[in-house]
């Protein structure tokens, strides 16, 4: 039905934030890492020949993030990465636990019982709000605090956050799954990082959000400290982690974390920015769009249609973007973090596209005009109801 | 052309949409979640979890797209809301119909439209037939299989819009075999046939605990209001029936059947079934929604009715009324359950019907 946006690349590929494709240098780490015999666990040759490639990784990662080596604890990826610091600081530690309303089902899930801290209508964590509730908290909490969101990209205001955390004696954590394999050092979290304010937050990763393979990530820890673990196992990872750790993994991960750095995100930005314009033209609004935000992420609500709808259409047309979060079965949800934002129809109207890290130019283009044409489509069918300008 | 395709996870519409991709077509394919799918799943009912995962399957093993619609909140409300709801006033309602009606023939089918299709299939048996007054809706091929009688509400816009290619199948083997044939498993498959929200087996439990008013025994009654017996709910009772009457027939002398439900004083009232089936004031049922398939004839048009999905035609006059009703002059007396079917057949082909009136 959709003519004319034909696109070199089929499928073309914009949902990122679910996972980037994977970098060269990474997929080159890994497979170095597969010829490894060894278990980083044992004392012989080939034993320690693998640690040294984990500790490697390991320093490589802590580094990136301006911590000691044995800070960092590697897990499965981000979900268990963010469970871990809740296990440890909050339920065994004791601490009650205060999170973003627009937090990841990884926070979420993990601590259903949080208090829940309001966003602005931008999905922008109300400070005020967050220092009210720290200062009726008889115990010090533990603040969960995404550092950008997966769905809108918006930035979380670190430094005030971390202020707030330190002057009420509360412990942060920082989900940075989306923002860490993104960092272009005025970012919000790249400048909280810089000037300490995260020095005594914990920081979860995972590999492939940053173009690193799937199954890996970190629980950074603000130092090298001792922590109960989820999985006691054989008391790898200085008894933080059992198991054996996935070395070729990580050693993906911490190659692809060195790619990220080097990357312009600016111009991946400007191709973002460029698309906006476009998909304002064919009517959508772009939700977080005044704060700052991740340079590849565009939350669009097409008003009257259901994500599903645009999700179905634009794949039809091979044009991969996502919704709300999707469930197991496949089926699309209303999305949580734009409800948090007071948005409560367009909630249900949101598709997310977020350029990978290797996007073609041509292709965002492309993209724009199926966007273009789907939403004259979805007019003419008399369903997308246009802003009354 | 595009063509939009409702699978189940079954066989039968995996088996349409394998049959239209091999004929070139472009296929997209579309699951209904209907309900929530966290509980274990049901074997033989059309829509548990796990045939979500099969109808994924199939798209993924043919080559086509395949989407999961959320239909929860409005399956809800238009299919088991309105089940529980005809329970509560004594009817005995058709929830396929109403969920053809709505869920996928208004809402799958306007979604089948926006998405540029043409057309939209499913893995119904029922025939469409191009007639020379427009598009017909006739009995299958495999008699065995007929869902006409579930699908008279179907209008002609919609018709015209759908496809049954399994209306042509001769019988089951042949599916299989194609099925078979387009490497699809079968072999473990069972057909759907039950209410498929109905997870527990009792579709009266589910009813009761929606509507727990209606829930408890109370008296079995003669028409004349003398108590013959006891029952468990009313739920448990569909106008036309002799099972679940104890030892009433043995009682009264005679096989009984229950004539009426009365859910105010939750009474089941019975009469003699010999009595009532040749009683000649019972052979005027009234109608209302009507779904015409031919241009209604003012002056009535005679033909075969069926007013139970499993049961045989009766012959009849059906006239239509103001209010999109209809009145149905039988030619035999019957006890029709109000809330059911009344479908109108001449031979093989669907004249249209409505919802029998209390």
């Amino acid at each position: 039905m959709i003519q004319g946006t034909a696109s070199r690349n089929r499928p073309v590929y914009l949902d990122a934030n679910a996972t980037e494709p994977l970098r060269p240098a990474a997929r080159e780490a890994i497979l170095a890492g597969l010829e490894q015999t060894g278990n980083p666990a044992s004392v012989h040759a080939a034993g320690r020949t693998a640690r040294i490639m984990l500790e490697e990784a390991r320093r490589q990662i802590a580094t990136a993030f301006g911590r000691e080596a044995d800070s960092c604890v590697f897990t499965s990826g981000g979900t268990e990465a963010d469970t871990l610091a809740l296990h440890g600081f909050a339920r065994v530690e004791g601490r009650p636990v205060l999170m973003g309303a627009t937090e990841h089902d990884a926070i979420r899930k993990a601590a259903p019982d949080a208090g829940i801290i309001p966003v602005d209508g931008q999905g922008v964590i109300d400070c005020a709000a967050l220092e009210d509730m720290l200062a009726t908290q008889t115990v010090p909490p533990l603040v969960c605090i995404m550092a950008a969101n997966n769905e809108t990209g918006v930035y979380a205001p670190l430094r005030e956050v971390a202020a707030l955390c330190r002057h009420h004696g509360a412990f942060l954590h920082v989900d940075a799954v989306q923002a860490a394999g993104r960092m272009w050092k005025q970012d919000a979290f790249s400048l909280a990082l810089k000037d300490g304010s995260l020095a005594g937050a914990s920081l979860a990763l995972s590999a492939h959000k940053m173009g690193g393979p799937k199954g890996a990530g970190a629980l950074l820890l603000p130092e090298d400290r001792p922590l109960p673990p989820l999985l006691p196992g054989g008391g790898q990872e200085r008894g933080r982690r059992g198991g054996t750790p996935a070395l070729a993994s990580h050693m993906g991960m911490a190659a692809a974390l060195e790619e990220s750095r080097k990357q312009d995100w600016k111009l991946l930005e400007a191709l973002r920015d460029e698309l906006e314009t476009v998909m304002i033209q064919a009517g959508a609004i772009i939700m977080g769009r005044d704060g700052a935000r991740l340079p590849n992420t565009v939350s669009a609500v097409l008003p009257g249609v259901a994500a599903q709808m645009q999700l179905m259409a634009l794949d039809i047309e091979g044009y991969c973007v996502s919704a709300g979060s999707a469930c197991s079965s496949g089926k699309v949800s209303r999305s949580h973090v734009l409800e948090a934002m007071g948005q409560e129809e367009a909630a249900g109207q949101a598709i997310r596209v977020s350029l990978p890290w290797n996007v073609a130019a041509e292709d965002v283009k492309a993209f724009g005009q199926a966007y273009m044409l789907m939403a004259q489509r979805f007019a003419e069918r008399g369903v997308l109801k246009r802003a009354s300008s | 052309m595009r063509i939009l395709v409702a699978m189940s996870g079954g066989v039968d519409s995996s088996v349409v949409a394998a049959l239209l991709k091999r004929q070139g077509h472009e296929v997209i394919g579309a699951t209904l979640q209907l309900y929530d799918h966290s509980g274990p799943a049901k074997p033989g009912a059309c829509c548990a979890g796990r045939d979500i995962m099969d109808a994924r399957m199939v798209a993924e093993r043919i080559g086509f797209p395949h989407y999961v619609i959320d239909a929860e909140s409005r399956f809800r409300e238009s299919v088991i809301e309105s089940f529980a709801d005809a329970y509560a006033r004594g009817e005995t309602p058709v929830p396929c119909v109403a969920c053809n009606q709505g869920v996928k023939f208004t809402d799958l089918l306007n979604m089948a439209r926006d998405l540029g299709c043409e057309a939209m299939a499913t893995g119904h048996y029922v025939r469409r037939v191009e007639g020379p007054d427009g598009v017909e809706m006739h009995r299958p091929v495999d008699r065995d299989r007929d869902q006409s009688w579930f699908l008279f509400a179907t209008t002609r816009e919609q018709l015209e819009f759908l496809r049954f290619p399994l209306g042509e199948m001769p019988d089951k083997a042949h599916v299989r075999a194609l099925a078979e044939e387009l490497g699809l498993d079968v072999a473990t498959k069972r057909d759907s046939q039950d209410i498929c929200f109905v997870t527990n087996g009792s579709y009266a439990g589910l009813v009761e605990k929606m509507r727990p008013e209606i829930e408890g025994p109370g008296d079995i009654v003669d028409e004349k209001g003398n108590v013959l017996g006891r029952h468990e709910g009313i739920a448990r009772y569909t106008v036309g029936q002799s099972r679940r009457l104890g030892d009433i027939h043995t009682g009264t002398g005679e096989r009984q059947m229950v004539t009426a439900i009365d859910v105010p004083s939750r009474r089941i009232i019975v009469g003699p079934r010999q009595k009532l089936t040749s009683d000649e004031s019972r052979r005027t049922v009234r109608l209302r929604d009507m779904n015409w398939l031919i241009d209604a004839p003012a002056e009535g048009v005679r033909c075969g009715v069926q007013l139970r999905a499993r049961e045989g035609l009766r012959q009849a006059i059906v006239r239509p009324l103001e209010g999109n009703r209809a009145e149905v002059q039988l030619e035999e007396p019957a006890l029709p359950a109000p809330g059911q079917a009344c479908v109108m057949y001449e031979g093989d082909r669907v004249l249209g019907g409505g919802f029998i009136l209390a």
